[in-house]
This record gives structure tokens, sequence and C-alpha cells, in this order.
């Protein structure tokens, strides 16, 4: 595997058709790469579940994947409009999500919690209205 | 259990994947909130649903299952069908609703752990 490998992905705002899309293209990209499928799962699901919040929650933003070394890298930014309180958000079961999202089988307030769980380091920092920045890193 | 097994049981129609129902499975997962599938379902599962649109397949796809059975004779379009060929899924339908069709199949031993 290369030392170093990375990839950016524009996230459009409420384009369900493409969202999830850039987690496809990840998912593949790692398996090209012979990354073990157990750890592949895990930063695929992370980063649908990111790519979904951008998708659904923001004005829009971007994923940076960066495999560096033993450690993978899943980025995310989006261009607002921030999260008010973040502790509430990482709460099971919390959601601003309309009836529009759940129909389509998301906003269940489970995002931000399946991320941490699947990430081996997990960081957040949301600023209202500035948007939000999450990092996610995966031992290799 | 052998995926011609759940669509015996189910009596499921194949929309595509007809040559890979000697596969096996060891657990089910009945949901239309791909969020908890996401969250909770373990891999080498089969994954039952009412939800036919693109992020079934997609939510699939990153947590490794690889067959799909929609319930209340819900039909997926011709898209997501040829999506799931390239991603070499196996997709049934069955006119028997979500409740049934997991009770069927852990009736017959699917994910039953004791």
């Amino acid at each position: 595997m290369a030392d170093t490998y990375e990839m950016t992905f524009n996230v459009g705002s409420r384009d369900f058709s493409s969202a999830g899309d850039a987690s496809r293209t990840i998912k593949r990209t790692l398996k090209q790469l012979g990354v073990d499928s157990s750890i592949i799962r895990r930063i695929a699901i992370a980063s649908y579940e990111a790519e979904m919040n951008i998708a659904i929650h923001s004005l829009g933003g971007k994923i940076d994947l960066l495999i560096d070394g033993d450690r993978i890298f899943v980025e995310t930014e989006d261009y607002g409009p921030g999260i008010e309180n973040v502790d509430l958000a990482m709460t099971e079961g919390w959601s601003t999500a309309g009836h529009e999202i759940r129909e389509m089988g998301f906003g269940a307030g489970m995002g931000l919690p399946n991320m941490k769980k699947c990430a081996d380091e997990f960081y957040i920092e949301s600023e209202v209205p500035t948007g939000t920045k999450i990092k996610m890193i995966f031992n290799i | 259990m052998k995926l011609y097994e759940i669509r015996d049981i189910l009596k499921a129609s194949i929309l595509c994947g007809e040559d890979k129902l000697d596969y096996e499975v060891s657990l089910a997962c009945g949901c239309d909130l791909m969020s908890d599938v996401l969250r909770f379902a373990k891999e080498n599962v089969v994954l039952l649903t009412g939800l036919t649109n693109i992020h079934v397949l997609k939510t699939a796809e990153m947590a490794n299952i690889e067959c799909l059975v929609f319930v209340r004779d819900k039909t997926p379009t011709p898209d997501l069908i040829q999506q799931a060929e390239e991603l070499n899924m196996v997709i049934m339908t069955t006119e028997l609703p979500l409740y049934e069709s997991c009770g069927r199949l852990y009736k017959k031993g699917l994910g039953d752990m004791e």
C-alpha cells in the first residue's frame, strides 16, 4: 500500500440521490488498496453516516479521505448552520430530522453516536452558523 | 440458512442473483430504518425491509449485507436491481408483510440462538 493517499469529495445539500456515493467510492478504494474488510466496514459505515448528515442537515460540505501509513483519516466539514448543542446531538435517539428524512429511513438520531462507535478516535467541533467539522481516525 | 430456503419459506420471487442462492446467512434483520441497520446489523445477514429507495442498497453495501428481501410485494426500481447485480447481491420480493416474513424465518431456525 502507498504510504499516503488522499481524496476529497463534495457533498451537496439535500442531494439525496447522490448522497452516499462518496462513501461507496471510499469503500471500493480501500478494498482495492487491500485494507482489512472489517476495518473497511467500520470506515464505510462511519463515512456514510457522516455523508448523509451533511446532505440532510447542512448547507453542503466535503469529505476528505487520507491514508497515512497505518492510520486512515476521514474528515468532514460543512458550511453551516452548525449544531447548537453537540452533547445533545451525540445522544442516541436525538434528532432534528423531519418526516421526509425519516420516510427515507434516516433521522433516527443514531448517526453521530454510530460514527463515534465505528472510529478508533472521534472528534467533533461545531459553531453556529459557521458549520461542523468531524475528524475520525481508524487504525489499520 | 441457504438463500434458496429463504426464498421457499417466504414464497419469494428472485429479482437478481439467481445463481447465488447457495449462499448461506446466519441472521436476519427486519427493519425500515436504515439508521438502525447501520448501527445494529451484523455481517452475513439478510435484510428484510419495506423501503425500496436507493439508500437501502447503499446501506447494504456499506454494511456488507449481500441479500435484500423486499416485503409487502414492494418492487425496487430497475436501476436499484441493476446496481445490486453489479454488486453481486441477491434481491428477492415477497407478498408477506415484514412481521410475518421475520416470524417464518425465525420459526425455521434463522437467528435462533438457543
